[in-house]
């Protein structure tokens, strides 16, 4: 791995005992771990070539325990690493050597439901399938879907403000989160939002949605249901190239019409996928695209139809409109399949996370053909084609010597291609370790300093979740320092007092 | 006059560091549509009408970025032009006030997180605010965000920033999501129902598959439904919340003139006379309890947000308006009312002490000095001396 974490605190390494002792006080039975062969399950979050062993696991099941475990850690100067379910794609949740790991899982309330006000309130560990599970029954549903839907949490959407593929339609996890409860890295409880809109003062709520950690621990989440939709249904378009792909897209989008999906597979993504699954993908064209409706039936009859006429105009070869669930849902098994498809063109893959303007997409594919020739590494691409979110796909052997290193060097070269191309580093994974030294690419030296300069507010030590999102965590005394200017008047005509 | 106008970024960043040398504090001012709200006081005015003008349009990207003291209007016209819309259907202040529209600023906007009536399945401003350039109290240019639709990198602050009223920076550039507009709005009105049968009427809707883009209830009684999308579409729902609804009485479709008239009043504020001026925003099943409350006190009332957000005007400044939201476990806004009591009653909510104390801070990490703490939402600590 070529991230270098920052060097564990041996005070805190010599003192794991006592660490693992005190926190048994807070957190009775089994909830705390120091086994080393019981810590091994913790050594990595969905972003596996990254492993670190915490220096213990501690359970909580109740917002007093986090509470108390942090106020202890903080007035000890012990490092604090959050985790749900463990699924992050860029590594927020890999636990640090000298760091306590608070698992969030044992939060598995749904609280409280409100159809009325169409809301649910949450403890963070409930997965996001469950919210849906939980109200689906009165027609209702929770929209941000991340492909890890089954497994994610709710707490840890909410620190990587997560995705999926109807974001376009219906936004990412911030704009469905109405209220957190927060416990801060010294223990204080904090109540953000809530059951009403806009509340008074300063967004902190729209911070911590997406602060990966860095910010505080949440113990419960308010979030919108909407109502589930009358129908869906889908459109399988093949088109010669990418570039035609791309303007079908535009002209849907200048059509007015904002589908609840919008995938594109590049040709080694669609073959590997109709491989895996046999749903009857065209082979011959350059690039596919699953268009999907949701809503009143009115309306999706009517949209499916013109969104055939804009395929037919930029040229699709291959159109298929879904005629019952059972064919929708075909479409979508090859593409929510691309993933374990791809990863059985080599033994490993590497998934990354840019987003460019979408009419870049062409140039941004042949700059990756011409990196894959460079690097000797092959790559598949799915793309969230509404909203210009690129997922490669990158092939590699980590058992060769220096092909992992060779894999994130080219991921490093996308995402910089990215940011070039009027992108940024990630469209919805988070930055975690995996980008963290790629930010200076997209922000200077003042830009990154204000952000931890907010993160100071929250937590002054530095305690919570270091070593993630920021290339380099200065002190926050130094950053509290003004930098003096002349002593020069820019507006000398006014009045002074 | 105690005013200064930038054209640039950098002439902004000056404006702050002489205001600083100067230990004066500023206000950060677009088109003075909002100058009204909050407490009287003394403060440099920075104007940002100097920074005006479209950065870039890219329709089909769905992204706008504009300077900051770009006048609203403008930037409605321009997105317009392109059958698109900012979807949080923001409004200009000035009416509220006696003062014609036309004055308010994007960046105003913004900085107070406006917000209309498709806020309530759209999204508020802070919702449709991509990334933006900045001058901190520190006088430095920073930009946070990006100029794309998805992005997560790095923390937030595009949402901290909307609705900070000008106390943690000075905004310079916005990047704004746009969306389509709907080719067909139409609006059903519903008469005859009180607040409590309006709000379960509207909640019905709000959680149906007629999918309403919009709720409200006009203070001379009218219940507004807003279907909006496609023609096919707008008609199936319009039917099927017809049919939903019959128990509560019979839709009438309107003309558009009319219905824009009745959702301005509803869902803006305005024409709601009265000397003082209260937006209250709790969860919408407790609405009817706050509309009840307020009725013997109040000239006007009126529901927006499916119940959402209630408008209230009231000549008597004593009434407890703010005790009234609270028991609900809403919160009011003071928008309008007379000097001598602006002085007094903070035009925010007041937050929890924990919060309260997190947002200092949190300020402090922008603004060290405190030089954008004006005394306007009577909760300053004092600023650092110089």
């Amino acid at each position: 791995m070529s991230i270098v974490m920052p060097v564990p605190d041996a005070t805190a390494l010599k003192n794991r005992d006592a660490i693992a002792a005190a926190l048994r006080a807070i957190v009775p039975g089994d909830g705390v771990i120091d086994d080393p062969d019981a810590l091994r399950p913790y050594e990595s979050d969905g972003l596996t070539a990254y492993r670190q062993p915490p220096l213990v696991v501690v359970l909580p099941d109740s917002v007093e325990q986090v509470s108390a475990i942090l106020r202890w850690c903080h007035a000890q100067g012990v490092k604090v690493v959050p985790r749900g379910s463990g699924t992050s794609l860029s590594g927020g949740a890999l636990p640090l050597a000298d760091a306590v790991l608070l698992g969030m899982g044992k939060f598995k309330k749904v609280l409280d439901i409100d159809y009325d006000e169409r809301i649910a309130v949450v403890q963070p560990g409930v997965t996001n399938l469950a919210i849906t599970q939980a109200v689906e029954g009165a027609g209702f549903y929770y929209a941000p879907d991340p492909s890890s839907q089954i497994a994610c949490s709710i707490g840890g959407n909410v620190a990587e403000n997560s995705g999926g593929v109807h974001c376009l339609k219906y936004g990412l996890t911030t704009n469905n989160v109405l209220g957190v409860e927060l416990v801060l890295m010294d223990g204080e409880i904090v109540r953000l939002g809530g059951r009403h809109l806009d509340p008074a003062g300063l967004d902190l709520l729209g911070v911590v949605v997406g602060s990966e950690g860095l910010l505080g621990v949440v113990t419960e989440v308010t979030v919108r249901i909407l109502p589930k939709p009358e129908r869906a249904r889908a459109i399988l378009l093949g088109f010669p190239d990418a570039e035609q792909a791309g303007a079908c897209v535009a002209q849907v989008i200048a059509e007015g019409i904002i589908p609840a999906g919008m995938e594109m597979m590049d040709k080694p993504a669609i073959h590997a996928a109709e491989a895996f699954v046999n749903v009857g993908y065209p082979l011959d064209v350059g690039a596919l695209l699953i268009v999907e409706v949701d809503g009143p039936a009115a309306e999706c009859d009517h949209l499916i139809v013109e969104i055939d006429r804009i395929a037919d105009e930029n040229g699709a070869v291959t159109r298929r409109i879904s005629n019952s669930e059972v064919e929708r849902l075909a479409f979508w098994a090859g593409r929510k399949a691309a993933f374990p498809a791809v990863g059985r063109l080599a033994p490993d893959y590497y998934c990354m996370d840019g987003t460019i303007p979408r009419r870049r997409l062409p140039d941004v594919l042949r700059r990756m053909e011409e990196l894959s020739a460079h690097y000797g590494l092959g790559v598949a691409n799915v793309f969230h084609a509404g909203d210009g979110n690129l997922h490669p796909l990158i092939l590699y052997d980590a058992n060769r010597p220096g092909e992992l290193a060779k894999a994130e060097a080219f991921g490093n070269d996308i995402l910089r291609l990215c940011v070039e191309m009027g992108g940024v580093l990630t469209g919805e994974h988070g930055v975690g370790v995996e980008k963290r030294d790629l930010m200076p690419a997209m922000f200077s030296e003042i830009d990154l300093q204000q952000q931890q300069r907010l993160k100071c507010a929250f937590d002054p030590q530095l305690l919570l979740n270091p070593g993630k999102v920021f290339p380099r965590l200065h002190r926050c005394a130094e950053l509290g320092r003004v930098h003096v200017h002349g002593g020069r008047h820019a507006f000398p005509d006014i009045p002074r007092f | 006059m105690n005013q200064v106008q930038p054209d640039s970024a950098e002439q902004l960043c000056d404006a702050i560091a002489d205001a600083k040398r100067d230990g004066v504090r500023v206000e950060i001012r677009g088109g003075g549509s909002k100058a009204r709200i909050g407490a009287p006081r003394e403060a440099r005015i920075v104007r940002t009408t100097g920074l005006s003008g479209v950065v870039a349009y890219d329709p089909a990207e769905l992204v706008l970025t504009v300077r900051a003291g770009t006048p609203l209007a403008e930037v409605e016209a321009l997105v317009a032009a392109e059958r698109q819309m900012l979807a949080f259907e923001p409004f200009d202040h000035g009416p509220l006030f006696g003062a014609p529209a036309g004055a308010a600023t994007i960046g105003g906007v913004i900085a107070a997180g406006v917000a209309g009536s498709g806020r309530v399945t759209a999204g508020s401003a802070r919702d449709h605010l991509l990334g933006f350039t900045a001058v901190s109290g520190r006088s430095e240019v920073f930009v946070a965000g990006g100029k794309v639709v998805k992005n997560v990198t790095g923390f937030d602050l595009s949402k901290l920033v909307t609705g900070s009223w000008g106390r943690l920076v000075a905004l310079t550039e916005l990047t704004l999501k746009v969306l389509p507009r709907p080719r067909v709005s139409a609006t059903l009105r519903l008469d005859g129902l009180g607040p409590a049968a309006s709000c379960t009427a509207m909640m019905r809707a709000l959680g149906s598959h007629a999918e309403v883009s919009a709720a409200a209830r006009h203070p001379d009684g009218p219940t507004l439904f807003r279907v909006a999308g496609f023609e096919p579409s707008v008609v199936a729902r319009c039917a099927l919340l017809s049919q939903m609804l019959r128990e509560f009485g019979p839709l009438q479709r309107l003309e558009e003139d009319m219905a824009n008239a009745l959702w301005r009043q509803a869902g803006t504020g305005s024409d709601l006379d009265g000397a003082m001026l209260w937006c209250i925003h709790v969860g919408p099943r407790r609405a009817p309890e706050v509309a009840a409350r307020l009725a013997s006190h109040a000239r006007r009332v009126a529901l927006d947000w499916g119940g959402g957000r209630i408008w209230a005007s009231l000549d008597d400044p004593v009434v407890p308006v703010r005790s009234i939201a609270r028991a609900a476990g809403g919160e009011a806004l003071l928008l309008r009312a007379p000097d001598a009591v602006r002085a007094t009653i903070p035009a925010q909510h007041p937050r929890a002490p924990g919060v309260a104390a997190l947002e200092a801070r949190v300020r402090r990490a922008f603004d060290p000095d405190g030089v954008f703490e004006t005394g306007r939402f009577l909760d300053e600590e004092p600023a650092h001396a110089d």
